[in-house]
């Protein structure tokens, strides 16, 4: 026989699953969207920076671009080639997109909001690991790439996940380590915490050697140029995608994308004090703190050649990892004082 | 039956369906997909005790590196297995006596043990208070690890180095 208490638990209960959906919807909304638009914005700037109009057709500005592009791959066939290992080769998309979607989910997009007397924290799940978790999602996100590039069971595929998988790996290091110093400041893992410390100053001007290396590495991680060896498309056709058609190479695409979001998302987060800014509403700030660093993703991408291989590897494993352990260091030296 | 014992039980099944696929598929890229979905399910299993620290890095280290590396040599091989028994007979003896050895060992473990039958309660471990009991209580164990691994990076480091030395001569200026 429920109670009366009982009832009340389970109206909250139900309650806190209805907003935790409308968030989760909302929230996965706007990263399909921000992806679709960012695609947008990449190729009009890029456009810009090399003197030609970029897409202009397709409504004002070509700002319709996106939507017929998500129509076209939805709607083109989606094709498996017949010496592939079919199942593996159907999930790694899927693999690459989920881990990217996933990680945003411990992103915290604004202070906790009071509705209705009920505390929603505007974050989808406030997990005293969280970083550590999105280093967990991004290290599995490896196994889309290397995995799609061997299930298509061909050369420029295979070599595209191989070198794909090799670079994400070596990367994640000076990720990780770069980071290891804002964890020590902020005293936790959780990323609300992180964004708490910062109320006074970002950590962008206690931390600028961690903020360097941990943009690169990011931009290694998500391999656009000057890191796009996994896809290089005047040697391997397209990498580790060559075969891969419809929306399943859109998947790749739309993780790519949506990567790119999250890694704005953590540098706003870690070292521009989150949604924290004045006037504007907290959710527009983290938006634009994104943006910007997606704008300078695109602007380095439009500027810088492709490195080599072996340039690749030693950036990685002899500049940025060795600097970040020696920040790491410092760091420590100058919070024991 | 509590809803966590049912996860419990369902981590647990995937878990041994997974590793059981591991060890009898002969394409090693599966064997190292189902060990992932292994090595997953414990990371799972660790969450549902309350300790999501430890589930964490056991994704990111066994799931995210250590079967990348795996993946990595194993996707380079191209091992035709077709006809061959998947275990020679050999192999079935040690392979058995072990098994039951283990066995026997664990139903041992959890029958002399008088407190097995209560259920432990879930509690949340912080990674603050994790690591100050690990620096505290163990700091002497992780400084001969770090050696250990040290030592294997030196020595990993000296055979590429050693491997390497001959065909130096003939190609005398970069790569």
């Amino acid at each position: 026989m429920p109670t009366a208490h009982q009832n009340k638990n389970d109206m909250e209960w139900f309650i806190g699953i209805i907003f935790l959906l409308v968030k989760l919807g909302l929230v996965l909304l706007t990263l399909l969207l921000l992806a679709a638009y960012l695609v947008w914005l990449e190729r009009k700037f890029l456009a810009r920076l090399q003197i030609r109009y970029g897409p202009n057709r397709a409504g004002k500005f070509g700002l319709l671009q996106p939507i017929a592009d998500t129509i076209k791959m939805m709607t083109k066939e989606d094709s498996v080639p017949e010496a592939a290992d079919r199942i593996i080769f159907l999930l790694a998309p899927a693999v690459v997109a989920t881990s990217a979607l996933l990680m945003f989910a411990v992103v915290p997009f604004g202070n906790a909001l009071t509705l209705w007397g009920k505390n929603i924290p505007l974050v989808i799940t406030d997990l005293f690991v969280g970083l550590l978790f999105v280093f967990a999602l991004s290290s599995l996100g490896v196994y889309g790439v290397a995995l799609g590039g061997w299930a298509s069971n061909s050369k420029y595929s295979l070599l595209g996940g191989i070198r794909g998988a090799a670079q994400m790996i070596s990367y994640e290091l000076s990720l990780g380590l770069s980071l290891v110093p804002i964890v020590m400041l902020a005293g936790s893992f959780s990323l609300v915490d992180i964004v708490q410390a910062q109320e006074k100053y970002p950590f962008i001007l206690v931390q600028p050697v961690a903020f360097v290396i941990f943009i690169i590495s990011a931009m290694a991680e998500s391999k656009r140029i000057p890191f796009d060896l996994p896809e290089a498309e005047n040697e391997l056709g397209a990498g580790y995608h060559t075969e891969y058609s419809g929306m399943r190479f859109g998947l790749f695409f739309l993780g790519e994308y949506v990567h790119m979001q999250v890694l704005g998302a953590l540098v706003a987060v870690l070292f521009l004090g989150g949604w924290r800014g004045p006037v504007l509403p907290p959710f527009l700030w983290l938006l634009i703190k994104i943006i910007m660093v997606a704008l300078i993703m695109i602007w380095t991408r439009g500027t810088l050649p492709r490195l080599r291989y072996d340039q690749l590897m030693a950036l990685g494993w002899k500049v940025l990892i060795p600097a970040a352990l020696l920040n790491i260091m410092v760091t420590g030296a100058v919070l024991l004082l | 039956m509590t809803i966590y014992s049912i996860i419990f039980y369902l981590l647990s099944v995937l878990i041994l369906v997974t590793t059981a696929l591991a060890i009898t598929r002969r394409n090693m890229v599966h064997a190292v997909v189902y060990l992932i979905f292994s090595f997953f399910g414990s990371a799972m299993l660790f969450y549902l005790f309350g300790a999501p620290f430890l589930a964490v890095l056991e994704v990111i280290i066994y799931a995210g590196a250590i079967m990348v590396l795996f993946l990595f040599i194993v996707m380079m091989l191209k091992v035709d297995t077709g006809g061959e028994r998947l275990f020679p007979l050999s192999q079935w003896l040690p392979a058995a006596v072990c098994g039951v050895l283990y066995l026997v060992l664990g139903i041992g473990i959890v029958v002399s043990d008088p407190n097995s039958h209560d259920a432990l309660k879930t509690a949340r471990a912080e990674p603050g208070a994790f690591g100050q009991y690990i620096f505290q209580n163990h700091w002497l164990s992780i400084e001969i690890i770090s050696l250990l691994l040290l030592v294997a990076v030196i020595g990993a480091l000296l055979l590429a180095r050693r491997s390497k030395r001959p065909s130096a001569q003939e190609i005398p200026e970069g790569e």
